[in-house]
């Protein structure tokens, strides 16, 4: 099992576990994780799973991919370090990774 | 006095289940007309995901989204069903004969012995962007869309946004606005090369502005726009502004049919699972939109639900008559209507 931790915009920890092979979005939804609606159920077509990825995390978990990105073009205050969390799968190199929920989704 | 189009059932939502239901209600000769939001035939299926696969419908291991919206035009296609497109239905109210009125955002009007509301997650609309205080401008400075490029003539513009409603609009408005200012997070378009290019050009020859960035701030009053504030790589620009186009996509929204007086559930519609009628006789709801103990919001769900309506429909629409179960496999008459046998 690989940690993960949501922080929710009022500062609130979501610790949990996660499997590998999931999404990061999928953990949220599973946690009732405030702030994460994944609208289109996580195919990459809405940008309501927007999450920032904790500055020590970024370089391991990498850049969107174009599709990824076109859809980050809806999200709210997008930074150098927004993910879509259906697009980050969870994996053995990320046990400790931390993300931050955004103030609003679009 | 304006036209009423009549028609046995009135379908609000033309998704998958929407479309379905035309199979399972014209195999009882009940005539449908469906309105929909969109340009065009799928609801989600088409607008969100028309590339992606879907698993799980019996029969299919795997179907592109849009390939199902087409293989149920197919199969619908021997019902004749109509279609309105591109309006929103406004009001629903019974009328003394037990029929329903239905009006739509263009004041069409359609009259219905019964009415199905398939609209999934509520009607497409216009996202609003996420720029802090844009509410007061809406509908004075900022729109949506464009209904007459004259409202924008001698205005100092500017849209927001990478696709290709942002850049045609951008090469559209160019000659008749004062100054246009395009505004998009990155130098990256989801738009056709074409057009880009186009943009880049007039650019160069100091036509528009491109600017990189989002738009953070804006300000004016009493709903007229001056300015907009852009955060960009190199810190805070202030344009001048008087119209904005925001194109930030489409999100679903109930809309009106809060207002039909169905006791919703937290957005959705209470139905029972024997009808999947709603609280109001002759209204059914079905797919997405539903709710019942033990929904599951699935397409396969969907397809169940409009073919028990079908049975409660008829009744409602042909009374006392006798409602025969029927196998497409085996029945003539069945087959007959669909077309695949010589009626």
């Amino acid at each position: 099992m690989t940690k993960l931790t949501f922080i929710a915009h009022d500062g609130t920890h979501f610790d949990m576990d996660a499997e590998n092979g999931s999404t990061v979005m999928e953990n949220a939804i599973r946690n009732a994780v405030p702030g994460i609606e994944a609208e289109c159920g996580g195919a990459c077509a809405c940008a309501t799973c927007h999450v920032y990825v904790d500055e020590a995390w970024t370089a391991l978990v990498g850049e969107p991919e174009a599709m990824e990105e076109d859809m980050l073009d809806f999200a709210y205050d997008v930074q150098p370090n927004s993910r879509l969390s259906c697009q980050i799968k969870v994996r053995d190199a990320l046990d400790g990774l931390v993300v931050r929920v955004p103030a609003r989704q679009g | 006095m304006t036209d009423i189009t009549k028609t046995d059932v009135l379908i609000v939502g033309a998704g998958p289940v929407g479309l379905f239901a035309v199979f399972e209600l014209g195999l009882f000769d009940m005539k449908c007309h469906l309105i929909d939001i969109l340009d065009r035939p799928g609801g989600q299926c088409a607008e969100l995901y028309p590339e992606k696969p879907i698993y799980d419908i019996p029969g299919w291991p795997s179907i592109s989204a849009q390939g199902l919206v087409d293989k149920l035009l197919e199969q619908i296609a021997p019902f004749k069903p109509d279609f309105t497109y591109n309006r929103m239905v406004s009001s629903l109210e019974k009328l003394e004969d037990g029929s329903f009125r239905v009006t739509t955002d263009e004041n069409e009007v359609f009259e219905a012995k019964v009415v199905v509301i398939a609209a999934g997650g509520g009607s497409f609309q216009p996202k609003r962007p996420p720029i802090p205080g844009i509410e007061p401008y809406e509908g004075k400075s900022v729109f949506y869309s464009v209904r007459r490029m004259e409202d924008f003539r001698g205005h100092d513009l500017v849209i927001v946004g990478g696709g290709d409603s942002a850049l045609d609009w951008t090469l559209n408005l160019q000659p008749v606005a004062k100054s246009v200012t395009l505004v998009h997070r990155r130098p990256e378009f989801r738009a056709a090369p074409d057009s880009v290019n186009k943009m880049y050009a007039l650019q160069e020859m100091k036509q528009l502005t491109f600017q990189v960035g989002q738009v953070t701030g804006l300000t004016g009053a009493d709903g007229k726009l001056s300015s907009a504030v852009i955060k960009g790589p190199d810190g805070d620009v202030e344009v001048p502004c008087t119209r904005m186009l925001p194109f930030f996509g489409l999100t679903m929204k109930l809309g009106p049919i809060a207002e039909w007086g169905l006791n919703l559930h937290e957005n959705l519609i209470p139905v029972d699972t024997e009808k999947f009628q709603t609280s109001v006789p002759g209204i059914f709801a079905v797919g997405d939109i539903n709710w019942y103990p033990g929904k599951l919001k699935l397409i396969l769900s969907g397809f169940h639900e409009v073919a028990l309506m079908a049975q409660a429909a008829k009744r409602i629409i042909s009374p006392g008559e006798r409602i025969v179960f029927q196998y497409t496999t085996s029945s003539t008459s069945l087959q007959k209507k669909l077309g695949v046998v010589e009626a």
